[in-house]
């Protein structure tokens, strides 16, 4: 006879998943500020960047978005080792491979909604700031990116809860986070659906908590004509 | 050539938009403490005029001169120097939306004059007094009236010591009530003495105020005077035929020449 859940949870399944939700958070914080930064400028490249460089970032996020995660993952992590050039490759270990892998693939979908939020900032302001004497650089920076960030943050956010759960993708390459871990305690106790909706709750704090920071910040930079939508 | 020396000039300006001839061969001169009015038909090419001449619209030939030299509009530095001598009212406000009315008047005084934020505040503050604003420093432009935003835009022209300004109907865009808060303000700057570029369809508001009226058609000036003598009885004029139907319309003709 096995031992009550309660007990099962304060003795084995808590403190594991504890210790893989750390390793999970190592994961996911990287992944989401270079997936941002990434985003961020991409998506500026794509909108002013001269048109190689549009060609080159369009280029990026058609195969980024076009092909399967766990393929992206598979790739960093155990095609990478194999490309020599010049004789050099690189290896990654299995946390780096994670993260360049989410940060890429979520680089890709940022940029999508910071590229829509630069488009739907009117002409006009920049050539009105252009008129006072900026440069195109300082017109972007000061006046349409502000704008655009606010506009694209609801999506931006949208993309960072999605990261939260595809970053279980990285128990397939031996990271052992949330997944990795819950999928050992299953396998040595034999207790599935306890171990998995245990790590279902998990999974749903996290985004609860991110979600709650993501409105924090849409609050704070919310200014007349840019508030949250209230439902 | 010291009296007649003009702050801005422009010479054979010529510009093709999307396989049209907009301006075709544009020449016209504003000297210090001048106003200029440009009326015609919309699709006259008034607003491509007032972006070429402060380069925001690239002339596919011709060139443009303030205070005698001319501005290589390949030259990055200069270009941004030249824009900063030379203020902009849209016809639409284009103000930042997502700043304040005191910091869309500061902002391009930090980035672009680099003034301290102390001064830049203190010279915001002091140009929205001057457009009667100072009580709405902190609203936002999604919580102002049209007027009082074409207002700010023109304290934020103001703040940056324009030589000359260009106006595209500034009033076009506003309810008929908001109109007067915004003329009276071009007033007051036309009798401060500002060299003025104003394209407007206020007839009768700019006849008191222009020096010359230029009569823009299908990209050409076609006929400047000053307007005592375009608009005189008995004047055969097409600014004077151009006037009387915009004043039989007065009101719809208002919507009708926005775009
Ligand atoms: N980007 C553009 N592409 C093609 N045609 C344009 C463009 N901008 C303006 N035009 C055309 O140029 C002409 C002049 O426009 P505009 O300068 O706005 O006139 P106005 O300000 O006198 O009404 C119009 O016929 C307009 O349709
Ligand atoms: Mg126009």
């Amino acid at each position: 006879m096995s031992t009550p859940y309660l007990e099962f949870l304060s003795t084995e399944l808590g403190p594991g998943l504890v210790a893989g939700l750390w390793t999970s958070l190592v994961v996911i914080g990287p992944s989401v500020l270079l997936g941002a930064l990434i985003g961020l400028t991409v998506g500026v490249l794509r909108v002013y960047g001269p048109v190689p460089v549009r060609f080159v970032a369009n280029g990026y996020v058609s195969l980024f978005r076009g092909t399967p995660l766990v393929v992206q993952v598979f790739f960093w992590y155990f095609a990478l080792p194999f490309i020599k050039i010049g004789g050099v490759s690189i290896v990654l270990d299995p946390i780096p491979a994670a993260i360049v892998s989410f940060a890429l693939c979520s680089g890709a979908y940022q940029s999508e909604y910071i590229r829509g939020g630069l488009n739907s900032i009117k002409r006009g302001q920049i050539r009105a700031a252009m008129a006072l004497g900026m440069t195109t650089r300082q017109a972007v920076t000061s006046v349409v990116l502000p704008q655009a960030f606010r506009r694209a943050l609801p999506g931006c956010g949208n993309e960072i809860v999605y990261l939260i759960k595809y970053s279980s993708l990285a128990s397939l390459i031996t990271v052992n986070e949330l997944t990795g871990t819950a999928t050992t305690i299953a396998k040595n106790s034999w207790r599935n659906i306890e171990v998995f909706c245990t790590l279902g709750v998990f999974y749903l704090f996290l985004v609860t908590v991110a979600t709650g920071l993501l409105r924090l910040l849409e609050d704070w930079l919310s200014v007349p004509g840019f508030e949250r939508p209230k439902s | 050539m010291s009296e007649s020396s003009p702050i801005l000039e422009a010479r054979g300006l010529v510009k093709t938009l999307g396989g049209n001839r907009v301006l075709e061969n544009v020449s016209l001169n504003i000297g210090r403490g001048r106003v200029k009015v440009l009326i015609g038909p919309s699709g006259a090419g008034k607003s491509t005029l007032l972006q070429c001449l402060n380069l925001l619209i690239p002339p596919d030939s011709g060139r443009v001169l303030l205070e005698g030299s001319e501005i290589d509009a390949r030259n990055r530095r200069e270009l941004c120097s030249f824009r900063q001598q030379v203020g902009m009212i849209f016809q639409d406000f284009n103000l930042f939306d997502h700043l304040s009315a005191l910091d869309n008047v500061r902002v391009a005084l930090m980035k672009v004059r680099r003034m301290s934020k102390l001064d830049a505040t203190e010279r915001a503050v002091a140009e929205l007094t001057r457009v009667g604003l100072a009580d709405k420093a902190a609203l936002y432009p999604a919580n102002l009236s049209g007027g009082q935003k074409q207002r700010v835009a023109i304290a934020r022209a103001l703040a940056m010591d324009p030589k000359v300004m260009l106006l595209d109907e500034p009033t076009s865009a506003l309810d008929p009530e908001l109109i007067g808060e915004v003329l009276a303000v071009i007033r007051d700057l036309a009798q401060g003495g500002m060299t003025m570029i104003l394209a407007t369809h206020q007839i009768s508001f700019s006849a008191g105020l222009a020096d010359e009226f230029i009569f823009m058609e299908r990209g050409r000036i076609v006929e400047q005077g000053s307007p005592a003598e375009l608009l005189a009885k008995g004047a055969n004029s097409r600014t004077k035929a151009f006037c009387a139907k915009i004043s039989e319309l007065t009101g719809e003709a208002d919507a009708e020449f926005r775009q």
